[in-house]
């Protein structure tokens, strides 16, 4: 009998760690409440966002095209002149959600060497941040913390989920510092400014219509996706399936990985055990290199594919010369946040949602992005950025 | 009558249930997908399933002498990020970053081991603990993200195997690892150490008492899982390579496999046979799941609920005398017997 209860005991405890390491492991924390039920594309998708952010993409931005962080898709000019400060050494404050997959772990560099340069420069002094880790009370407690010290001339924040996070931001402004959003939004516009790449569905949307364009009607495309309930992710796969809608394609599946090389390539082996599979539609390209050896250890011939600028992806896709995108959500986003915290505390105008240019990757430019990023790790993305940074290279492949 | 009554109390005595139960799901899988039993595709299943079928042996050891290792997920993803981190693509570092990986293994078993035997922490703790501070360390030392690259040399064992067998194709070296693996274990559960660990996990004062060094067998049961996992490092590591989520959840998935096998949760009773034919049976019923497109989001809830099951099963068995008991030979039930 005493074994018996210590086996129910311990059952349970296995029950409570599982649904507490689901939670804790995944790479991005917000799709919580959203796993429970299969989240359909219909729930993410907002066909008005949808238009503007395709329509976005064939806009000049505006700016110098050698400097795409400062570049900005239809500003709207907001005047900063109430917070203007003299003689610089601002401090700037960054509550970061976390850098938990190596896209932050790379922009949250980019963005250190940043703000070395305009330290030096003198225009920044102090710099102080927070990681989250993924933990919404953590972030909002962070953000209280860079308030409640009243040290802060500007605060930076990167949300780890918009809803939960749009009290503290809007307690934040009310504070008086100029509040600056970059990458995921919050459901208030009191920031001064919210920097951000076109967005989810153009991503999607970019991937999907290489997929069209380059397979023949009839052919068979297998979409992997990271997660399910994670705003940005959705809105690619959204995206996807709206173009995919209007095409002769036939998609076979869309799996969630959870962004695992060894789930990918099971999965990708076993759509191939039953068939052949043309394209493969990613919602990232987190394990995109898995997915191409799968189609080498099956001895299938390489599918028409799209990924990410990550390296990894980008160099297999260079060796094999299979056909192939790299969609982009625009790295070098994380340089624009400080920048912009300098220009408002110098009272000049900055977009008040600053729409940052999102071009993919195509194999014409691939060699180039390639040549340039040589001595980076697999793990680093193409369009980081920050190669004009004094820190350039070195601070990049130490991480 | 008799004989059909022993027959079916074979069948469900935990042990034997196992293996009706990988028949059943491979009959359900060769009914949505005959191809799959053809050569090449079922060694593509053995070889991808293989990793956990050895983590299954590891966990094995830990479970009957009376413990548990949470820690192993965390471990074998521990294994992958310092392989790519100190190989670096240099196909000379291959070997001896094998070895470096077995050190750590043993060093990591070895520390989850003394500290429960030594400092009588209970072992879900031990190993919870270490699970954290591996999962930690290792995001700390790489700064979140793994970098390097793993050799091909060592993505061998993972990803190739015996070309051109017939009929197979392929005979995965991750294959040879696991039969390897198996006849070791079986062999190992067949001297003494095995006893003293089967009596540790039935009970461990009468153990003691009688002259069984309990503390050294559980420690060392510690030390082969953590070898366990490092074995399925490499396979898992070539196998797909290096992402930041090698590993994850993969303690829940090895001890549903060994719960599944019938091996009881508290130690005495189960055979490493059938703890490893759980976890084909898992990885065997995700398959089936890849085949019905059910999403790939319900296997945790799949796991937890296969837990509970197999964990009710087992104690109901023994619990609730079986009526017909004198009617047959003592050992139709589950017997202690390691295998």
């Amino acid at each position: 009998m005493r074994t018996t209860r210590i086996a129910a005991a311990a059952a349970a405890a296995l029950g409570i760690m599982l649904a507490t390491a689901c939670t804790t492991d995944a790479p991005t924390e917000e799709a919580d409440e959203a796993t429970t039920e299969e989240a359909s594309g219909d729930e993410w998708f907002v066909q008005a966002d949808y238009d503007a952010q395709l329509a976005q993409r064939d806009v000049e931005p505006e700016g110098d095209p050698a400097t795409p962080w400062l570049q900005a898709i239809e500003p709207e000019w907001v005047d900063t002149a109430a917070f203007a400060q003299e003689g610089g050494n601002a401090t700037v404050c960054f509550s970061n959600a976390s850098v938990s997959n190596p896209w932050r772990v790379t922009g949250w560099i980019t963005m250190q060497q940043q703000v070395a340069v305009l330290q030096e420069s003198g225009q920044i002094g102090e710099f102080r941040h927070s990681d989250a880790g993924d933990d919404d009370d953590q972030q909002i407690s962070d953000i209280q913390a860079f308030v409640d010290s009243g040290d802060c001339d500007a605060l930076i924040i990167s949300p780890s989920t918009t809803a939960t996070l749009t009290p503290a931001v809007e307690a934040a402004c009310e504070s008086g510092v100029p509040v600056i959003i970059f990458d995921r939004g919050v459901n208030t516009d009191c920031a001064v400014t919210f920097i951000h790449p076109i967005g989810g569905y153009a991503f999607g949307a970019d991937a999907a219509e290489f997929l069209v364009d380059n397979l023949e009607p009839g052919s068979k495309v297998l979409a992997l996706r990271i997660l399910p309930g994670v705003d940005v992710l959705e809105n690619r796969w959204a995206a996807a399936q709206e173009i995919f809608a209007d095409s002769e394609l036939e998609i076979l599946g869309n799996e969630f990985t959870g962004g695992d090389a060894a789930e990918i390539k099971n999965i990708v082996t076993q759509y191939l055990q039953r068939g052949d599979v043309d394209g493969i539609w990613m919602d990232a390209g987190d394990g995109a290199v898995a997915a191409i050896e799968a189609f080498e250890d099956a001895g299938a011939p390489y599918p028409v594919m799209t990924g990410e600028d990550e390296l990894s992806f980008m160099r297999k896709w260079q060796e094999t010369g299979m056909t192939a995108l790299a969609p982009v959500y625009s790295n070098f986003q994380w340089r624009t946040p400080v920048i912009a915290a300098t220009m408002i505390l110098a009272g000049e105008q900055v977009p008040s949602e600053w729409v940052l240019p999102q071009d993919p990757i195509t194999e014409a430019e691939r060699d180039q992005y390639l040549e340039v990023n040589a001595d980076m790790p697999s793990l680093h993305y193409a369009k980081f950025g920050g190669e004009d940074l004094p820190g350039f290279p070195e601070a990049w492949q130490d991480r | 009558m008799t004989r059909v009554r022993e027959l079916l109390l074979r069948a469900t005595n935990p042990t034997a249930t196992v293996f009706v139960l990988l028949v059943f799901v491979f009959a359900a899988v060769f009914v949505k997908n005959p191809g799959f039993f053809e050569g090449p595709s079922l060694m593509a299943f053995l070889k991808q399933a293989a990793p956990l079928v050895i983590l299954a042996a590891g966990q094995y050891f830990v479970i009957v002498s009376g413990n548990f290792d949470l820690s192993v997920g965390a471990l074998v993803g521990a294994q992958v990020v310092i392989a790519a981190r100190l190989i670096d693509g240099e196909e000379s570092r291959t070997f001896p970053v094998m070895a470096v990986m077995v050190l750590f293994g043993i060093a990591v078993g070895l520390v989850n081991g003394l500290i429960t035997t030594a400092l009588k922490v209970q072992s879900f703790i031990t190993t919870l603990g270490m699970l954290l501070v591996l999962y930690g360390a290792i995001r700390l030392w790489t700064g979140g993200a793994p970098t390097g690259s793993l050799s091909e040399s060592f993505r061998v064992l993972g990803r190739m195997g015996i070309e051109n067998v017939p009929v197979l194709g392929q005979i995965p070296w991750a294959l040879v690892v696991m039969v390897a693996v198996g006849a070791g274990s079986v062999l190992l559960m067949r001297t003494r150490f095995g006893r003293v660990l089967m009596a540790a996990g039935d009970n461990d004062r009468a153990a003691a008492l009688s002259g069984a060094r309990v503390d050294t067998a559980r420690t060392l049961a510690f030390v082969l899982s953590g070898v366990s996992a490092t074995i399925a490092g490499v396979l898992i590591g070539g196998f797909a390579g290096v992402s930041a989520q090698v590993g994850d959840g993969l303690e829940f998935t090895v001890i549903t496999a060994v719960v599944l096998g019938g091996v009881v949760l508290g130690g005495g009773r189960g055979s490493v046979l059938a703890a490893m034919a759980g976890a084909l049976v898992i990885e065997a019923l995700f398959t089936l799941f890849n085949q019905f497109a059910l999403p790939a989001t319900l296997r945790p809830a799949v796991q937890g609920a296969i837990i509970i099951a197999a964990v009710a099963y087992a104690a109901r068995r023994r619990t609730r005398p079986v009526p017909t008991a004198t009617a047959t030979p003592p050992t139709a039930t589950a017997s202690p017997t390691p295998s």
